[in-house]
């Protein structure tokens, strides 16, 4: 999943050291495989991964995290692993399903956001419920209807007893026995998510790398409708070193909420004094629909961010249909619809009162709608489109 | 490079901030006298042809509208600050008073230049009554008035059409504008409304443009702001609001308080922002608002709820996209006051990235 130095690059930097270098090349060139897998290492359109300086990145971490993030046994039925929603070959998602499967086939209310590029979002879930990476890990675990455990002990006495675990968690925390605590856990489950990055796909290679070929005409004219007349790029970010396409902001863009709007005063009433009282936000928003679609202002209790759902990546979007918080639009053309109808599913339905500003009919053309998606299609990352060995290869060895 | 964000913390609850649910309970000797009010203004619904309406505007009176009426508990009415229309006309005094009423409560209306000079206020007072007008409640006594005239040369003899009275009317650093006003029918008026009162009853005076003088080329002004001022000074609390500016601006002159409501169309920049503006008194209470990110068409627009609880006015902004804010009357120094920013050290950074 990482690039790697070409050969007769590698082999053009050990030339020009003398026989004497030879160790000082061999260090360097140890270096040179190391910072990929440390994530040291950018990929072509994005920018440094923020690393939190309590969780430092290390190698023997990362792969206890992957391992972690594909255990099975952090279920109450022992089948369902933080993979099976978020599956590698899937660009981490569980595409194509609507909403995700959890425990027993339940189901939430939500579509699975992907883990790639999570790394630099400053809020997790699709209502950012959670601040980091670290604290969004505990929460699935505990939901009823995605791994259904009654607590995080099962969790912690797995990782303190399995001697694998063990042993790596004495290898990457220093910790053994009680010392390993959930807190270690989902550091280290954060660290492998920090390493599911997606760059260098043909949009970076053609926009950030000069080189012309990488983009058929139908996506360079539908970049010009992205961050022209479809106004995508107002909150699918593109700067000009980097591209997250989020803007790490909530709108309501008139999905979910459409179908509730009468109901919402009551709704949004109702929730509120639920939360007073001290209900499970985590619970309450993913295991009723209709609680689920009153979006960030569940988390806030702001009126301006009713109906309010993350800005997503659109990163390997070719690859994670269907699309949107609950799943309700099957293909992209379907998304580009409901943006040019200016927030709606069906051109001339009644859009909903607390529609986000900017969401608006664009008037496209159905040549301009054919672009776009062409252009969203060049959002693919190479090692996702074509999984290779380390990317695909999910579950146990 | 992140622009704004509004709530700091992800994942917090903005606490104390919440749904304006609650209302505080104190000042008035009885509970049951507190309660609060709606204050929605300056909507410039425009008309393009046929059904056509400018959507932004509309999504803007929309949404307040739909936000008014998710208070809990409800305020006791809703006022609707002037310039409901754009450009006066029949088709949008209509639409807008359509999508008006969706509110749930009584709504007390104030006259907008754009409302008036096309017919002087004509179809206006069909749909909401007369152009000014006092009310009393739960021991408040309530003013609206029309605070856009002028002389009557400008209105009757200048102008060959309405539709061009209109439109002169409309523009800023317009030469051919002309400064609003009371006018001494309206004042006499005034005085004699107001001679029944104790001189302790709480008094708020709703007006369109400010009544105190600000920047007069965009109209921040009003002409006998002073007399009316005169009229009002021997109350012990007395506020003013007033809509117009589309921005942030409070201030205290005397022992008047005043403070603007925000507009729901879209936000204007300080005249102190504007270099040809020449001499400019922005009112130096006033906490500017943070610029608005033209990225997001609803930012810095909004609506406010206003709890009166302590017979002065404590002023919620619900301002989307941006950070809410609260003005209230500190009753310690006697003036309204930013429940935040006011002091120099507490200013939130100026927007500089789009």
């Amino acid at each position: 999943m990482y690039t790697l130095f070409p050969p007769d690059l590698r082999a053009r930097i050990a030339a020009r050291f003398h026989r004497r270098h030879l160790i000082s090349a061999l260090i360097i060139l140890l270096l040179l495989f190391l910072w990929p897998a440390l994530g040291l290492v950018d990929p072509l359109g994005l920018p440094p991964v923020p690393i939190p300086p309590d969780n430092p990145q290390t190698e023997a971490k990362i792969a206890l995290g992957k391992k972690l993030f594909e255990d099975v046994r952090f279920s109450s039925t022992g089948k369902v692993s933080c993979a099976t929603c978020h599956d590698p070959a899937k660009s981490f998602t569980d595409s194509p399903l609507k909403v995700s499967e959890g425990i027993d086939k339940l189901t939430g209310t939500r579509n699975a956001p992907t883990v790639v590029n999570a790394a630099y979002l400053t809020s997790q879930f699709w209502d950012g419920r959670s601040p980091s990476l670290e604290d969004q890990a505990l929460h699935p675990f505990l939901n009823p209807v995605e791994m259904g455990l009654p607590n995080h002990d099962p969790i912690v006495k797995i990782a303190r007893t399995d001697p694998e675990y063990a042993k790596a968690f004495k290898e990457v925390f220093g910790k053994s026995g009680d010392q390993v605590t959930m807190k270690e856990v989902t550091q280290a489950i954060a660290g492998f998510e920090r390493t599911v990055l997606a760059g260098d796909s043909p949009f970076d290679r053609w926009y950030f790398g000069g080189e012309k070929s990488a983009l058929e005409p139908a996506q360079v004219r539908g970049f010009q409708v992205f961050v022209g007349q479809g106004r995508c790029v107002s909150c699918h970010v593109v700067e000009q070193t980097q591209a997250l396409f989020t803007d790490n902001r909530f709108h309501n863009i008139g999905v979910g909420i459409n179908a509730i709007q009468s109901q919402v005063p009551a709704l949004a009433g109702a929730f509120l004094e639920a939360k007073a009282k001290g209900a499970n936000v985590d619970i309450a928003v993913l295991t009723d629909k209709k609680t689920s679609e009153l979006g960030r202002f569940a988390v806030t209790s702001q009126f301006d961010d009713l109906g309010g759902f993350k800005t997503p990546t659109l990163r390997n979007i070719a690859l994670t249909a269907p699309y949107m918080h609950d799943g309700s639009l099957a293909s992209l053309r379907d998304v580009v619809n409901h943006y040019d109808n200016g927030g709606a599913a069906k051109a001339g339905n009644k859009v909903n009162d607390f529609l986000s500003g900017g969401i608006r009919p664009l008037g496209l053309s159905d040549a301009q709608k054919d672009d776009l998606v062409a252009f969203l299609l060049s959002l693919t990352s190479p090692q996702y489109a074509a999984p290779t060995q380390p990317a695909a290869a999910p579950k146990k060895k | 490079m992140q622009r704004r964000r509004f709530l700091q913390g992800t994942g917090l609850l903005a606490a104390g901030q919440i749904l304006p649910i609650s209302l505080v309970e104190l000042a008035f000797a009885e509970a049951g006298q507190n309660f609060a009010f709606a204050y929605i203004s300056d909507s410039h619904i425009q008309h393009i042809k046929g059904s056509q309406f400018v959507r932004n505007w509309d999504r803007g009176l929309i949404r307040a509208v739909a936000e008014t009426n998710l208070l809990s508990p409800k305020p006791d009415f809703i006022v609707f600050g002037g310039d409901l229309a754009q450009l006066g006309s029949k088709e949008e005094l209509d639409h807008g008073a359509e999508m008006l009423s969706a509110l749930k409560g009584k709504v007390h209306h104030v006259m907008g230049e754009h409302d008036y000079y096309l017919d002087l206020g004509e179809y206006w007072s069909r749909l909401f009554g007369p152009h000014y007008y006092s009310f009393d409640h739960k021991g408040v006594h309530f003013v609206v008035l029309n605070s856009i005239l002028t002389d009557d040369d400008w209105i009757y003899r200048r102008w060959p059409t309405p539709q061009q009275r209109m439109a002169e009317m409309a523009g800023l650093d317009n030469p051919n504008g002309s400064p609003f006003m009371v006018g001494e029918k309206q004042r006499q008026w005034l005085k004699d409304d107001l001679a029944k009162l104790d001189r302790t009853t709480p008094l708020v005076v709703f007006s369109h443009s400010p009544l105190q003088k600000i920047y007069k080329g965009w109209n921040f002004w009003t002409e006998d702001a002073e007399e009316v001022q005169n009229l009002l000074k021997d109350f012990r609390k007395v506020t003013v609001l007033y809509g117009h500016v589309h921005q942030i601006q409070y201030n205290r002159i005397g022992a008047i308080s005043f403070n603007s409501v925000m507009a729901t169309a879209w936000p204007w920049p300080y005249p102190t922002a504007y270099a040809q503006a020449g001499e400019v008194h922005l009112p130096k209470l006033t906490v500017p608002m943070n610029r608005a990110d033209p990225f997001f068409e609803r930012d810095a627009t909004g609506w406010q709820f206003i709890d009166m609880a302590s017979g002065n006015v404590d002023l919620h902004y619900t301002l989307y996209e941006n950070r809410s804010r609260v003005v209230r009357f500190n009753p310690q120094t006697g003036q309204p006051e930013d429940s935040v920013y006011q002091t120099e050290s507490a200013r939130m950074a100026p927007q500089n990235h789009y």
